[in-house]
């Protein structure tokens, strides 16, 4: 609870710096935002942005879920080592070289930014699950056993739950990550709110710029701040008493 | 019931391979304790868990009820059977109230009966409901989260408890009061409960029967007094403890030996020359002084010599007195205390119930071991 | 890709020039501030969540924003930007590992360096830095395999850079430029990942080793 209050505290905090930041600017910025050829363009980049983040994150998290249980099961128990190495070397492909990557082989427009953020946020969800579940203590899963729960259920009311802070964490960096480079799809022509930002370096127009890049930022600190409202939801009380 | 016939279990394979269990063979009769009880590695715990199919036979039977285990569906099996381990293992993110409710919510019973049995455990295990049943574990301290963990093993109504060192993780403070609290329990509910520990005491004070293992094997299996009184072998005499003898008191009570009518009883009011004649034609060498039925004293030849008037005033208190269900070991632990080799016993108010001597006990301990004396001359250490 | 070897040293030395300079400006920056952390922990919470939340802007937001400001010294595009936006991204992961390192430092360790007569700064430089050492070296190293990722990004501020590739590559839609970028990029990420880690083993004090074998 005390962080998220300080979560709260910073994201206001830091709202308001960037706002007075662009007090400075506020005659470039105002104005260009109150122009009504270019309030709705705004708005539907921002749209557009939206959907491109939550329509990879849905894939990305089922998948990186799915596949971090997957690897902590009995079968497949030796791959984890090697499945994380792979797509851990795919993280350290630069984003902006996934998306052009990608824009190679889907060409362009939001379906090979959507393909490419999906497979940059599949891994610290898919590591951060399979950490979380490989950390219930074992002693959990032999009471559990020992008692008679069928395996699927131990999956449900043991592991998932002992785990759920530490895939939490997974998907609130994953989203975070996948918000910025949405904002570099727009080179792959997926627009977006990148369309603002780029747009704005290339012609130095700075209202133009900051249109684009605080929402932006302002989007990645208020996920941030909502992934941890989740994690009040989704984690147990009782696992949080030993914070 | 549950038996277990040749029972034998090998861990790895060729060079590797580690025999838990070798040919192991006993019977848990209804109703009763079994410690199963010996050193790390010895086996004991491989047992347990080859019942509830935690661990694969390798060879051999495990029958419960006169059914193989292995002839039942193996998640049936662990929801009829109670499980509980040192570990505790209460899941965290799940209230007491839930974490109890497991099994029966497996097994389906419908809410009302569910939470109506949680809060009946809970006042069995003496903790309140009102007060438990919506904390979490982290909130409970560590007997109280066994408390828990027992009346998690408890919740379905099980014929048959495993339970592994489930006081292990316990402080001895607190483990001796659970363990009392766990013996109240069985004499209500008679369960046929499984037990693996390590500590010979615990053994002693649980089981109904003892199996000693020791490196796989079944070395002994009695009741703790035969164990105590007559060990097989090296092995079984030294986990039991050179202190065997004081371990067998521990198993007896005052009202095992007790005298009820002593001979040399004499009256606070006798005059003490009289009383010294009869002490002397008796033979007897001291004498317990008894006024309105309670025992204030004794005298001996010695303290009535060259003395006039009523014996009372020559007596020399007893330091303390004894009752009925106070263990042998503990009075021999009083004798040696203060020096004296006569104590009486008293009833609730203080009446005079009989005398237990050092001969009385001596000669308990004797006829204990006189088997093993006999055959094992060689062996007895001096 | 081959053909064009001397940009791409080229590119491939201002790609390492701009990660190498920010990493040396950020850990003197970073790893005192970690260490002040721990010796002052009112301020841990405010410290790592500023961190936390100069990590959470979006690289290209942070680039943009540092136009405007910077605009003014007429320094808006091209290196310094870059530079001093991944100080700032790197900030995160080196205070908090400096942090976390020392305060993983087993107590009664420091406890026994106390009892034996150490004073505050004996004590963090002959117990407590070497046994924090690998874990902020660890820190480091994400830092460095991070930035080596944004910095591809910076090329869009014209900081050049082996991003220049990719940027390029899009415009023109040449493949293999984009290809080579990704590819000369990651390879540089691999490498420095695989330095990084050698370096932290190399810096584990030889006990620790020993304890972590046999752990196992």
């Amino acid at each position: 609870m005390n962080r998220l209050l300080g979560k709260l505290n910073r994201l206001i905090i830091a709202s308001i710096i960037l706002i007075a930041g662009v007090t400075a600017e506020r005659t470039g910025l105002i104005e260009y935002l109150s122009d009504p050829y270019e309030y709705p363009v705004l708005f539907e980049l921002f749209l557009q942005h939206l959907y491109i983040v939550t329509v990879s994150m849905t894939f990305a998290t089922i998948i990186g879920i799915v596949a971090g249980i997957i690897l902590t099961r009995q079968r497949f128990r030796r791959y984890a080592g090697v499945c994380m190495y792979i797509i851990g070397l795919g993280q350290t492909i630069p984003s902006l070289a996934v998306l052009a990557l990608a824009m190679s082989f889907l060409g362009i427009g939001t379906r090979p930014a959507i393909f490419a953020l999906t497979i940059y946020s599949i891994l610290p969800i898919a590591r951060n699950t399979l950490a979380g579940i490989t950390a219930v203590p074992a002693s959990l899963i032999d009471a559990g056993r020992g008692m008679g729960m069928p395996p699927l259920r131990i999956l449900m009311e043991v592991e998932i739950p002992n785990a759920m802070q530490v895939i939490l964490t997974g998907f609130r960096v994953a989203l975070i990550i996948n918000i910025g480079t949405a904002a570099l799809s727009y080179v792959i022509g997926a627009g977006g709110l990148g369309d603002l930002i780029f747009t704005g370096i290339s012609l130095m127009q700075t209202e133009k710029l900051l249109a684009g890049a605080i929402p932006v930022t302002l989007l990645a600190l208020t996920a941030d701040f909502l992934s941890e409202l989740l994690g009040l939801l989704l984690v147990s009380k009782g696992l949080r008493l030993s914070d | 019931m549950i038996t277990y016939e040749s029972v034998t279990k090998i861990f790895g394979t060729g060079r590797d391979a580690v025999t838990a269990l070798d040919n192991v063979s006993f019977t848990i009769p209804k109703g009763e304790i079994v410690v199963f009880l010996g050193p790390s590695g010895c086996g004991k715990t491989t047992t347990l868990r080859l019942t509830n199919r935690l661990e694969t036979l390798t060879r051999g039977n495990i029958t419960i009820e006169d059914q193989n285990i292995m002839d039942m569906d193996v998640v049936e099996l662990r929801q009829r059977l109670g499980y509980v381990i040192q570990a505790i293992g209460l899941f965290p993110n799940k209230t007491i109230a839930e974490n109890i409710a497991v099994v029966p919510k497996l097994l389906g019973w419908d809410k009302k009966r569910i939470w109506e049995r949680v809060d009946e455990l809970l006042r069995m295990t003496n903790l309140e409901p009102e007060l438990y049943r919506d904390r979490f574990p982290a909130e409970l301290s560590g007997g109280q989260q066994q408390r828990v963990g027992v009346a998690r093993g408890l919740a379905a109504d099980p014929d048959i408890l495993l339970m592994d060192e489930p006081f292990g993780a316990i402080d001895p403070i607190n483990r001796e009061q659970i363990q009392n609290e766990f013996l109240k329990l069985q004499a209500k509910l008679k369960k046929t409960i499984a037990f693996v520990s390590h500590d010979i005491h615990e053994a002693i004070k649980m089981g109904d029967h003892i199996a000693l293992f020791d490196r796989g094997r079944l070395i002994q299996y009695e009741t703790p007094e035969v164990i105590l009184t007559q060990p097989k072998n090296k092995f079984v005499a030294d986990f039991v403890g050179a202190d065997r003898a004081l371990k067998v008191l521990g198993l007896m009570k005052v009202s095992d030996v007790i005298n009820r009518k002593p001979k040399n009883i004499l009256r606070g009011e006798d005059d003490a020359r009289e009383a010294l004649k009869f002490l002397d034609e008796k033979g007897f060498r001291y004498g317990i002084v008894i006024e309105q039925d309670r025992p204030i004293g004794y005298v001996n030849q010695k303290m009535l010599k060259y003395e006039s008037g009523p014996v009372r005033e020559f007596v020399e208190p007893f330091p303390l007195f004894l009752k009925e269900r106070t263990s042998l070991r503990d009075v021999l632990s009083f004798m040696l205390m203060y020096d004296e080799v006569t104590l009486c016993a008293v009833d609730e108010d203080g009446r005079f119930g009989g005398t237990v001597t050092y001969n009385d006990i001596q000669k308990v301990v004797r006829e204990s071991y006189a088997d093993e004396a006999e055959s094992r001359e060689d062996e007895v250490s001096p | 890709m081959l053909d064009n070897s001397a940009q791409v040293f080229f590119l491939s030395w201002e790609h390492i020039w701009i990660v190498g300079l920010s990493l040396l400006i950020a850990t003197p920056i970073g790893v005192p501030l970690g260490i002040l952390i721990t010796r002052h922990e009112q301020f841990a919470s405010r410290v790592l969540g500023g961190a936390n939340i100069l990590m959470t802007v979006p690289s290209i937001a942070l680039f943009g924003l540092m136009l405007p400001i910077l605009s003014v010294f007429d320094m808006g595009l091209g290196k310094v930007p870059a530079v001093i936006a991944l100080v700032l991204y790197s900030q995160l992961p080196i205070i908090r590992n400096t942090y976390t390192a020392i305060r993983n430092v087993p107590p009664s360790l420091v406890d026994a360096a106390r009892g034996m007569g150490m004073d505050k700064w004996k004590r963090l430089r002959e117990v407590e830095i070497p046994l924090a050492t690998p874990v902020i070296i660890a820190g480091l190293r994400t830092a460095a395999v991070m930035n080596i990722g944004i910095a591809a990004i910076a090329a869009y501020i014209g900081s050049g850079g082996l991003g220049v590739y990719i940027q390029q590559g899009i415009e023109r839609v040449y493949p293999e430029m984009i290809l080579s970028g990704a590819i000369l990029v990651s390879i540089l990420a691999v490498i420095v990942d695989g330095a990084m880690a050698a370096l932290e083993k190399a810096v584990t004090p030889e006990g620790i080793k020993v304890q972590r074998r046999l752990m196992r």
